[in-house]
């Protein structure tokens, strides 16, 4: 009989639906959650919009409540950090010294906001968004009339600069790149998103190098690389995350660009698992190694791991999917659009717009939208469908806002 | 007590769809089920408040366009996570071509 624990290390989203879904699943063993911060696990999409907004109380990002872990029997550690795991003793050694043996092991370790690597960094007011403590720290700062320059013209910054704007701040992108979230989108819809905080009189400018962040004790000003100064109340730093895979790798785990692991969601180490932004997995679709930093992903693979860990043997096959908000605006893509052969464009009322992705036998691979509020959401969605669907589509169908995706998505299904 | 409100004409929702109707400063879904039943419940998804009717329905589902939570719009039962709370549900009847819904009063 096996008496030690399943122990989840790091209780953000992907941990704290890990241990929810654990119990869903009917595991009655012992069940322990450890986390960095103070706080239940929570859902980060509103860290960037509504807590910054005031639209929404912080504890409604949560996922679970403190009397749910308790009924479910869920021990919560908080404000813990895990200083070490010896995989071939199967234990983990906590920042105070304590070591806890575990049967099995998930790693649920996230990622940190990277900081900008330049003079001044560490000004107060220079301030990065990843945790809800992150949050409440910044909210105060944006109040009508503040300066507030956004480093990195990605989604987290892009999110912030239209709160804060909606608050009625000054607000100036600078983006090294040449166009906004390059990484993730077609050059399309950075366009739509570049005029939409043009409109809203959010300055953005793109190609801009950064030299330091000026200030004394606090920032007041960001030195451009052409000797430029930029005044400011505060600075965010939004250029991505570092996944947190040290303790990991030091534990003799493989490690890419994050922690390996197989199509269950199995580590190197038959007894360790991963999930979420730390994790890397293998692409449902292309069988190449991705990492994925979206809600979709901490939420299904924080439910798919429940399973693996007691022993379902089935692929993690989710589509990667995201969104994002921006002012009454939002986005949301489907799928992969790298690998298509195609791209084809239907144009929607109200300057919306839907980009289909089809590969060279004509089958959808990916899909893309814009539009006010979510009235792109029900479109990806059945994209999405259309993709799992597998079958060839015509292009003139897609491309023609008359058709209903919905009538296209049964006519495949009764081919 | 509730109050039969006149919502909507019969055609204005084509099967399997919804529609958002807002009424006295609160907001509604009315559903067109594939049999051709009609169904109402509150507009907006109780896991943050996103306007159902933006969402997908399939079969006696409704899908939420955010984060995907889905409810059986005949019960206002939540499937799953991330959804928990039941959609409250409202009667519906068809009179003259039109869909009521009864309301509670305010
Ligand atoms: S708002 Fe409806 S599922 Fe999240």
């Amino acid at each position: 009989m096996n008496t030690a624990p399943i122990i989840i290390v790091g209780a953000g989203h992907a941990g704290g639906r890990a241990a929810l879904a654990l119990r869903e699943q009917g595991y009655a063993g012992q069940l322990l959650l450890i986390g960095d911060e103070p706080h239940l696990p929570y859902e980060r999409p509103a860290l960037s919009k509504q807590l910054l907004l005031d639209s929404q109380p912080a504890d409604a990002c949560h996922i679970g409540s403190a009397e749910q872990y308790q009924t479910l029997a869920i021990e919560r550690l908080s404000a813990t950090r895990v200083s070490a795991i010896a995989p071939a003793k199967r234990q983990i050694t906590l920042h105070d010294g304590r070591t806890l043996p575990y049967h099995q092991l998930l790693l649920a370790t996230g990622g940190r906001a990277r900081q900008a690597s330049l003079p001044g960094a560490d000004l107060a007011g220079v301030q990065l968004l990843r945790t809800l403590d992150d949050a409440a720290a910044l909210r105060p700062r944006l109040q009508a009339g503040q300066r507030l320059v956004v480093v990195g013209g990605g989604f987290i910054g892009l999110e912030v600069a239209a709160s804060a704007r909606q608050q009625g701040c000054q607000v100036t992108v600078l983006e090294a790149g040449d166009r906004l979230a390059a990484r993730a989108l077609p050059p399309l819809i950075s366009a739509k998103l570049l005029a939409l905080h043009r409109a809203r009189g959010v300055e953005v400018r793109l190609g801009c190098q950064i030299a330091a962040f000026r200030g004394d004790g606090s920032v007041s000003a960001v030195e451009l690389a052409d000797g430029e100064l930029l005044a400011c109340d505060t600075v965010v730093v939004g250029i991505g995350i570092q996944p947190n895979t040290e303790l990991a790798a030091a534990a003799g785990l493989a490690v890419g660009n994050g922690i390996r692991v197989d199509s269950r969601l199995q580590s190197s180490d038959a007894h360790i698992y991963a999930v979420g932004d730390a994790c890397e997995f293998p692409c449902p679709v292309s069988g190449q190694p991705q990492r994925l930093e979206t809600w979709r992903n901490a939420e299904e693979q924080g439910r798919h791991v429940a399973r693996s860990l007691l022993g379902a043997d089935d692929a993690y096959a989710a589509l990667p999917w995201f969104w994002s908000d921006q002012f009454d605006h939002s986005l949301q893509l489907a799928g992969q659009l790298q690998a298509a052969a195609n791209c084809v464009t239907r144009a929607l009322p109200d300057d919306g717009l839907l980009l289909f992705y089809l590969d060279a036998a004509e089958r959808l691979q990916g899909a893309c939208g814009w539009g006010a509020d979510n009235s792109i959401a029900r479109d990806i969605k059945l994209a999405e469908m259309l993709i799992r669907s597998g079958k060839p589509l015509p292009a003139a169908a897609l491309a023609d806002p008359a058709s209903s995706l919905k009538s296209l998505l049964k006519g495949v299904a009764s081919v | 007590m509730s109050q039969w409100i006149n919502a909507c004409d019969v055609d204005d929702i084509e099967q399997e769809d919804v529609l958002r109707f807002d009424h006295a400063g609160r907001t509604y879904a009315i559903y067109r089920a594939p049999d051709d039943q009609f169904y109402a419940t509150a507009g907006t998804c109780t896991h943050e408040k996103v306007h159902l009717a933006d969402g997908l329905v399939m079969d006696h589902i409704i899908e939420c366009p955010k984060h995907n939570g889905r409810f059986d719009y005949r019960s206002g039962k939540a499937l799953g996570a991330p959804v928990c709370v039941n959609l409250q549900t409202y009667p519906v009847k068809l009179e003259g071509g039109r869909v009521w819904i009864a309301l509670a009063d305010a």
